[in-house]
């Protein structure tokens, strides 16, 4: 059984059966809370699913892309959880999820975007082309200007403002069985830390 | 309870990722690793970059300390976090981690305040870590807490339940006013240790810089609040004046003399509080702890003042993981039950909230 956890945008989390049937399952699309209910969403999975931490034999985190700090959260929590019952952690690009949850539902065909809010003033786009059982990635995550931004021709655009827990899992599931070697568990940041070297300014006239 | 509690701390509220584990008031783990060197160039602590730097650090930390205690996460009674005050973004990833394991191992989880943690350091020391004849630490007690992230005066009548804000500072913190005025004299990052260093050399009396909210008419309204953003304006100005008559700086004097003004108004403010309320009691707390002249004249004014200085190894007196979980043992040992798991790290937690 797997225990999932994005934060990239909301906050989600559900536990997920080794053959990708949702368990359990909570979430918000509040994106300013992530710190407070990743607690209680981690104990209530476990409470309606009636089962036991001890259960879960590994842990699927989103690695964004999404606003840094409640980002962080996700993240730290599925790498202290992973470590606690020492079982492998799976990271998953966040909208791998997103991108799966589309393809699955037949919502999408042909070559799509992912597209998340990515702060001041841009959006965080994947571009994939639609398969079964996973989509395939034509371009990983990387960032581009809300306004002036358009995708190539024939690219299908999906607005997306959350983050699925069960297709998470099932992307880690997907890839588990295909032989993958996850991608290491760190927040895909795409910017670096927005910090300027001031020099002292003068006091006096 | 019939055992003492192992309780691991978690604790990211600024730029040190710590974990520590005790055992009642045992310390048996206390790990730390410092973000310091990322901010070294920016000059003082970058929120952004310090909370990076949690989410990386926070895993091997918490390993290391496992290792060093001797214990495994299944023999912990508890897990403890600083929930507040400090950075929100940094101490979201402590609260995010603590509360994993907290379900993850189905440990109770206590969310508590740093800046009460800092007093509850003291109860880890050993005969072996405080002068000979200082007995354990007796309440109540003045607790004047000092970093580049605080600057607070505390009344400490319980460790658990009776914890009053005295003043804090209105602007910058002391620590900050230190990295600040060791930009200004072309020093190193962080300032407190450079500025140490320097100032052995220079005259503490070359310049009277001012002593922020120490004035009649401040003291009616501050009178344990500290500013510490005059001072570093005043010595800016004055090197400047130095600078544009063509004059050399004389760094260890002006160092001196700031150091001089910061360590005067701490201690001054301090030693009122202990008269003013009969506590002859004053614990420091906060890597400013660490500065030779706030040490030397602390140490002064309270055999002065018949106060007893209590003053705890450096390394817990800044920020720690261990004294986070020391705190909790006090509050697990006073019957105190569990946080609620939605608590919210919270940058401005008072500190009459011990516990969130
Ligand atoms: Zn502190």
């Amino acid at each position: 059984m797997l225990l999932a956890i994005d934060t990239s945008a909301g906050t989600a989390v559900a536990l997920v059966s080794d053959d990708g049937r949702m368990l359990a399952e909570r979430s918000t699309p509040d994106t300013r809370r992530h710190a407070e209910v990743i607690g209680p969403f981690l104990a209530e999975v476990f409470d309606t699913a009636a089962l036991s931490p001890s259960d879960v034999t590994a842990v699927a985190v989103g690695i964004g892309p999404g606003p840094f700090t409640g980002l962080r959260v996700g993240i730290a929590a599925a790498r202290t959880f992973a470590l606690a019952r020492g079982v492998p952690l799976l990271a998953v690009p966040s909208h791998d999820a997103a991108a799966l949850a589309l393809v699955e539902s037949g919502s999408v065909a042909g070559r799509f975007a992912i597209v998340t809010d990515a702060r001041r003033r841009e959006v965080a786009v994947t571009e994939y082309a639609a398969a079964l059982p996973l989509p395939s990635v034509l371009s990983p995550a990387s960032l581009a200007l809300r306004v002036g931004w358009a995708p190539e021709e024939g690219v299908v655009v999906h607005e997306v403002h959350e983050i699925p827990a069960v297709p998470l899992a099932r992307v880690a599931l997907l890839r588990r069985a295909a032989g993958a070697t996850p991608p290491t568990p760190e927040p895909l940041y795409l910017r670096a830390p927005d910090v300027t070297l001031s020099t002292p300014k003068r006091v006096s006239s | 309870m019939s055992r003492d509690v192992l309780v691991l701390g978690i604790e990211t509220s600024c730029d040190e990722t710590g974990v520590g584990i005790v055992r009642g008031t045992e310390l048996l783990a206390n790990v730390i690793s410092s973000s310091m060197d990322e901010h070294a160039r920016f000059g003082g602590v970058v929120p952004e970059v310090a909370a990076r730097a949690h989410l990386e650090a926070i895993e091997p930390v918490l390993q290391q300390a496992l290792d060093t205690a001797g214990v495994t996460l299944d023999e912990l009674d508890a897990i403890a976090v600083t929930s507040g005050p400090g950075l929100s973004g940094a101490l979201m990833v402590g609260v995010g981690a603590a509360k994993a394991l907290a379900v993850a191992l189905g440990k109770p989880f206590y969310a508590v305040n740093h800046l009460v943690g800092h007093v509850g350091a003291d109860i880890l020391r050993t005969d072996a870590t405080r002068p000979a004849g200082e007995g354990d630490l007796e309440l109540p007690t003045i607790a004047l807490l000092v970093s580049g992230g605080h600057t607070s005066l505390l009344h400490v009548r319980d460790l658990t339940s009776d914890v009053e804000l005295l003043g804090e500072t209105i602007d910058d913190a002391a620590g900050e006013a230190f990295d600040k005025v060791a930009r200004l004299l072309g020093l190193p990052y962080p300032g407190g240790p450079h500025i140490d260093r320097v100032a052995a050399d220079g005259d503490p009396t070359a310049v009277r810089f001012p002593r922020g909210l120490t004035l009649p008419k401040d003291l009616e309204r501050h009178r344990y609040d500290f500013s510490f953003s005059g001072l570093k304006t005043a010595v800016a100005r004055h090197v400047e004046k130095l600078r544009d008559s063509g004059m050399p700086v004389p760094v260890p004097d002006i160092a001196a003399s700031f150091r001089e003004a910061v360590a005067d108004v701490l201690t001054a403010k301090a030693i009122a509080a202990c008269r003013d309320l009969g506590v002859p009691r004053l614990l420091l707390g906060g890597g400013v702890a660490a500065n030779a002249r706030v040490r030397a004249l602390a140490a002064e004014r309270c055999a002065e003042a018949g106060v007893a200085l209590r003053i705890p190894p450096l390394s817990l007196c800044t920020d720690n993981g261990a004294m986070i979980a020391a705190l909790a043992a006090q509050l697990i040992a006073a019957g105190h039950g569990p946080s609620a798991l939605d608590v919210s790290a919270d940058s401005t937690l008072p500190v009459t909230t011990v516990q969130a």
